[in-house]
C-alpha cells in the first residue's frame, strides 16, 4: 500500500473547497455549543464566536480569506434566497405590521438618524480620519447596501462591510442588556430594534433568540432601514459637512 | 419546489436592481416581489414554507463566511481602532435604546387607544 506524504495530502486538501465548507460548519458547531455552555451568554454570539475561531484557523494554517471563501461561498450564496424568504413571516403576521405601520415608520426614521448622527458626531469627536467616518456612517445598515453608500459618499467600501459586521455582533451583544434596562419586552418591538440596529446580524439573532414574530419585524426593519438610509445619509452628511 | 421560487424571486430583484440602477441589492427587492405574490396568492404554499423556514432557523451561519472577511480589515480599522471602538458601542447602545424605547412608547399609546 501506497501512503502519499503528509504535506502532499494538506496541499491537497487546503486548495479544495470541502475543507473551507467543512471548518465552517464544524466551528459554528463548536461556538453553539460554547455559547450554551456559558448559559447562552449574549456576550459571545455564536457567529462572532465562529467568526474569531475560524480568523484563528486560518492565520495558523496561512490559508488566505480568497482560498477560504472558494469553498464557504455555497454558505454564503444561499444568504440570497434566504433575504427573500424572509417575506413568509412577514406575510404570516401582515395583519400586525399594518396595524403598526406608522410607529414602525416614525421608529425608523428616527432610528437611523440617531445611528448616522451619533455615528458621525463621536467619531469627529474622537479625531477619527475622514475615510474612517464616511465609512462609518452606513454601518447599521446590510453590508450590501452600506459598501455602495460608503462609495457613494467616499468611503471605503471594503472598512465599512467590515464595520457593518462588527457593528452586527456588538449589536447583538448589547440588545438584551438595553431591552432589560428599558423594560422593551414586546417581541415584535424587540425584533424591529434589533433589524434596524444590526441588519441581517440582528435579524438572524432575533430569529433564533426571540422568536418568528421578533424575526419578521427584525426582517421588516432591516428591509425599511437599508431603502431609508440609502436615500437619508447622502442629505445627513452634507448636514455634517462631509460631502 | 420552494427553492425554485426563492431563487426566482432573487433572480427577478436582481434584474429590477441592476436594470433600474437602485441602491438597494437584489435580494431585499426579491423579498418585496415574493410579499407581493403571498399576497395576492393568499396563502403560502407548503413547498415554500418549508424551504423558507429551514434557511432562516440556520440564518445566523449564512453571516459567518462574510464575517470571516473581517480579517482583510485588520489593518484599516487599526489605523483608528480607539475611535471606531468606541463609537461602534455608544451608537449601537444609543441606537437601540432610542428606537426601542420609541417604538415601545408609541405600541403601548395605540394599543391604548383601539
Amino acid at each position: 500500500m501506497k501512503v502519499a506524504a503528509l504535506d502532499q495530502l494538506w496541499v491537497y486538501l487546503s486548495g479544495h473547497p470541502l475543507l473551507s465548507l467543512l471548518v465552517t460548519l464544524l466551528a459554528f458547531t463548536a461556538a453553539v455549543r460554547i455559547n450554551r455552555a456559558l448559559g447562552g451568554t449574549s456576550l459571545l454570539h455564536p457567529v462572532t464566536l465562529s467568526i474569531v475561531l475560524l480568523i484563528a484557523f486560518l492565520l495558523l494554517v496561512d490559508m488566505d480569506y480568497s482560498t477560504y471563501f472558494e469553498g464557504a461561498q455555497f454558505i454564503h450564496f444561499l444568504l440570497g434566497p434566504a433575504t427573500v424568504a424572509l417575506a413568509i413571516p412577514l406575510y404570516d403576521h401582515r395583519e400586525r405590521v399594518r396595524r403598526l405601520l406608522v410607529p414602525l415608520l416614525l421608529a425608523c426614521g428616527a432610528g437611523i438618524v440617531t445611528a448616522v448622527g451619533s455615528t458621525l458626531g463621536l467619531a469627529m469627536l474622537l479625531g477619527a480620519r475622514a475615510e474612517t467616518l464616511l465609512s462609518l456612517a452606513p454601518r447599521s445598515v446590510t453590508s450590501p447596501i452600506a459598501m455602495g453608500i460608503a462609495e457613494q459618499i467616499g468611503g471605503i467600501p471594503s472598512l465599512a462591510a467590515g464595520l457593518v459586521l462588527l457593528t452586527g455582533s456588538i449589536g447583538c451583544a448589547l440588545a438584551p442588556w438595553v431591552f432589560r434596562l428599558l423594560r422593551v419586552r414586546d417581541p415584535a418591538v424587540q425584533g424591529f430594534t434589533l433589524g434596524l440596529s444590526a441588519h441581517g446580524f440582528g435579524t438572524a439573532h432575533a430569529f433564533a433568540r426571540i422568536g418568528a414574530v421578533a424575526g419578521a419585524f427584525s426582517g421588516l426593519a432591516m428591509g425599511l432601514t437599508g431603502l431609508l438610509t440609502a436615500f437619508l445619509l447622502p442629505l445627513l452628511a452634507r448636514l455634517f459637512g462631509l460631502h | 419546489m420552494g427553492m425554485s421560487v426563492l431563487l426566482a424571486c432573487q433572480f427577478l430583484g436582481e434584474l429590477v436592481a441592476r436594470g433600474l440602477v437602485l441602491p438597494v441589492p437584489g435580494p431585499v427587492i426579491g423579498m418585496v416581489i415574493l410579499l407581493a405574490g403571498l399576497m395576492i396568492r393568499g396563502k403560502v404554499p407548503d413547498s415554500l414554507r418549508m424551504t423558507g423556514e429551514g434557511l432562516l432557523r440556520y440564518l445566523t451561519l449564512l453571516f459567518v463566511p462574510a464575517g470571516v472577511g473581517l480579517m482583510g480589515h485588520f489593518e484599516l480599522i487599526g489605523l483608528d481602532l480607539w475611535p471606531i471602538l468606541v463609537t461602534l458601542v455608544v451608537s449601537t447602545a444609543v441606537t437601540l435604546a432610542v428606537t426601542g424605547w420609541l417604538l415601545e412608547r408609541l405600541n403601548r399609546r395605540q394599543g391604548g387607544r383601539s
